[in-house]
């Protein structure tokens, strides 16, 4: 597969902070692909330059095979910022056809398409309200149509279920499967964990403007592994020792041990066939996206500047 | 290019449509109409007779106060104060003048005059005026100076005739009436500045508050949007500018047209002779036909060509500083006086020597704001009533234009660089040391 974006060597400095400090990577066209980090850790800067808000102090954006041109490259790219809002006075047809029409659409085209996915969306009784109107999921939806309608090649989502409920929230995610399958690109920012495992195929984490890691989501999850695992018995042993691996954690059938080094899985499996425990499943326990989040950002600046004490 | 034109379109529409834009349009004429029908009312209506009862024992004003309108008027008794007082009471007349036996006019004796109600300040001026008239002429005549003598003796003021180097001549009529046209265009430029001002300042801090400026900068550069935002307002401004200009005129001749008579009787009053009554009593009906007579002197394609230039120059200079502003103001609309302050300080001062300029055209101040871009709007106005090159030099003019020109360009920039800075960042109280440091600093 061809990489869709490229980024090179990227730096944004603000006076204070450096907010985007050499960053690379690329992503794939057709994937979903995540950004992840912490409160001020750069995400944002770096999504204003990948849609040509910000400029890189330096570093190069490479756009479907050219350099970015943040003039004639803005109908590639739908943008939905985690900071968005809509007109509150205009009637919503008005609104996404202007929207549209900004993008770089003729107004014969940008009605068409509006048409489409008003009613794809089931929001064609919308045209003539105002967004004053609408629920806060309800603008959510028509923010995302918004962003969608020109089907860019590019799609950015800063947060995007945030506000929704889980139907529509679904009704979304069903969408963006939809539109990776027809060959866009999503990049997904989110602090939701749970959220990035699901969806993505390939994630980025950067914390204080650095990346920390880079990689499919299986992948990083194989790389974190502890080789814990979670063994269900028939009946609790009453002492378990072996050199194999050893108890983390107990509960009333089942255990959760960590194998030693040099061992792997048949020698766990060895030891409970000879000591004629009888096994009812055998597990590998991945840590979660959210466990690494945390162990690579914890103690780190990002969680800790908030509130310090003051010394009087 | 393009995108400026669909923002201001936008910009444009939704103003337009709006209820209120269609009632300030036609309403504020309206209002004004409204108040000049009232002044012209109020000056053609002959204000309640005031009747004054003289008492002159010493015989000084033989018989008679001379009292051009009816206004006051003067009626000689022969009663003693007793009567006068009961005969106030009953409210016979107004006030009455009591001329003791012994007053003479070399002397310094007092004249007493009394009132059923305190009299207005108008009104007392005027019977001084009036009393002190009468007693300057017995005085005159005690030298033996006949009635006609002392008429040409006052006529005396009209036969000086005053003229510009470039041989028109100007009386005081039109002295006043450019004075007046320039008066008004400044401060209705004062005024645009303020209303369009904040109208670009109320649009940019919407966007920034419902969060819409990302949505939209993502799809066109941040200048591009302020610009069109910018032209959009400054569409409506001048089509209000102009619906208004064709209202005036338009009520102007349709008054013409309804009530010729009350024109005639504007136009028919004698013009009085300026020198004498126009610092004495307000003389609204004189004034008025002397300035329909005045404005025909004025040169209006010039006055309302420099008009529309200043209010477009001085707008574009203006409103995009009040973008910069808009754009660093947070959800607090509070934290937007503070730093309009400099904004506002430059356009009062502009009033200030606006103030100076009608006065006195060519005076070294007046030279200044009219060539300082950021009074020049304003100022210019108040020498362009005067015409050119009587008021302004041609040279000048230009060279005001010109600046002008580069003055909006400059703000332009400067406030470009503040608004695409301040339009994405929320949650910090910004200062205009801060905004400095944005206008300066390199993308």
């Amino acid at each position: 597969m061809s990489k869709i974006l490229e980024l090179k060597n990227l730096k944004k400095y603000y006076t204070t902070q450096k907010a985007v400090d050499d960053i690379s990577f690329s992503i794939e066209k057709g994937s979903i692909f995540g950004l992840l980090g912490p409160n001020g850790a750069g995400k944002t800067t770096l999504l204003r330059m990948i849609t040509g808000i910000f400029y890189p102090d330096q570093g190069e954006i490479i756009l479907d095979g050219k350099t970015f041109d943040p003039l004639n490259d803005i109908i590639k790219i739908g943008y939905m910022p985690e900071e968005r809002g809509l007109y509150k006075k205009m009637k919503i047809g008005d609104q996404a056809l202007y929207l549209a029409q900004l993008k770089g659409m003729s107004k014969a085209e940008a009605m068409e398409k509006i048409k489409f996915w008003f009613k794809r969306m089931e929001m064609e009784s919308w045209w003539n309200k105002k967004v004053e109107d609408l629920s806060k999921g309800m603008s959510q939806k028509l923010q995302f149509v918004i962003t969608v309608l020109h089907e860019p090649k590019l799609i950015i989502l800063d947060e995007p279920f945030s506000g929704l409920d889980p139907v529509n929230a679904n009704l979304i995610k069903d969408e963006i499967y939809g539109l990776a399958q027809r060959g866009c690109t999503v990049i997904f920012s989110t602090h939701r964990m749970e959220q990035v495992e699901e969806i993505c195929d390939h994630i980025v984490l950067v914390n204080l403007g650095k990346k920390i890691l880079d990689g499919t989501v299986a992948g990083i999850k194989q790389d974190f592994k502890e080789n814990i695992y979670s063994i269900k018995v028939h009946e609790m042993p009453s002492i378990i020792s072996n050199d194999a691996f050893y108890v983390v954690d107990q509960t009333a059938n089942l255990l959760t041990v960590k194998i030693n080094e040099g061992k792997n899985s048949n020698d766990v499996l060895k030891y409970f066939i000879q000591q004629n425990l009888t096994i009812e499943s055998f597990n590998e326990v991945l840590p979660s996206l959210n466990d690494i989040f945390i162990n690579l950002v914890e103690g780190t600046k990002a969680t800790t500047r908030a509130f310090q004490p003051i010394n009087d | 290019m393009n995108k400026i034109l669909l923002v201001a379109r936008r910009e444009f529409l939704t103003r337009v449509q709006k209820k209120t834009f269609l009632l300030s349009t036609i309403g504020l004429p309206l209002i004004i109409f409204g108040f000049y029908a009232m002044i012209i009312y109020f000056s053609i209506k002959t204000t309640d007779n005031y009747k004054i009862a003289v008492a002159d024992k010493a015989n000084i004003f033989n018989g008679k106060i001379e009292s051009k309108d009816n206004e006051v008027i003067f009626e000689f008794v022969q009663s003693d104060t007793a009567t006068l007082q009961n005969n106030l009471m009953k409210n016979t007349y107004q006030a009455f003048l009591y001329v003791p036996t012994k007053f003479t006019l070399e002397g310094k004796d007092s004249l007493y005059f009394r009132s059923a109600k305190s009299v207005g300040i108008m009104t007392r001026e005027k019977i001084q005026n009036l009393i002190n008239k009468a007693l300057e002429e017995k005085r005159l005549m005690g030298f033996n100076i006949t009635k006609a003598q002392l008429d040409s003796l006052q006529k005396e003021n009209e036969y000086i005739q005053f003229s510009s180097a470039s041989g028109k001549t100007e009386n005081e009529t039109k002295v006043g009436v450019s004075y007046a046209v320039g008066m008004i265009s400044g401060f209705m430029i004062y005024i645009i500045l303020f209303i369009y001002g904040t109208m670009v300042m109320r649009g940019v801090m919407e966007e920034k508050v419902s969060r819409i400026a990302e949505v939209i900068i993502s799809s066109v550069k941040p200048f591009q949007l302020m610009m069109g935002k910018i032209f959009g307002i400054g569409a409506v401004g001048l089509i209000q500018f102009l619906i208004w200009l064709v209202l005036v005129f338009g009520i102007q001749f349709a008054v013409a047209l309804m009530f010729p008579s009350l024109v005639q009787s504007m136009q028919g009053q004698p013009i009085q002779p300026a020198g004498m009554q126009a610092a004495h009593a307000v003389q609204e009906s004189g004034a008025m036909s002397g300035a329909m007579k005045g404005l025909s002197t004025i040169n209006f394609p010039l006055i309302i060509g420099c008009f529309i230039f200043y209010f477009i120059g001085g707008y574009l200079l203006y409103s995009s500083l009040f973008a910069a502003v808009g754009s660093a103001v947070n959800e607090d609309p509070q934290d937007a006086q503070s730093l309009l302050l400099p904004i506002t300080m430059p356009i009062i001062f502009a009033i200030v020597i606006m103030m100076k300029a009608v006065n006195d055209p060519n005076s070294g101040i007046a030279v200044f704001g009219s060539l300082f871009p950021l009074t020049s709007p304003i100022v210019m106005m108040a020498r362009v009533a005067y015409g050119v090159p009587d008021g302004v030099s041609l040279f000048q003019l230009i060279l005001s234009m010109v600046l002008l020109i580069l003055g909006f360009l400059g703000t332009t920039w400067v406030a470009a660089k503040i608004y695409r800075t301040g339009i994405l960042l929320y949650g910090k109280k910004i200062t205009w040391k801060v905004m400095w440091t944005w206008a300066w600093k390199k993308n």
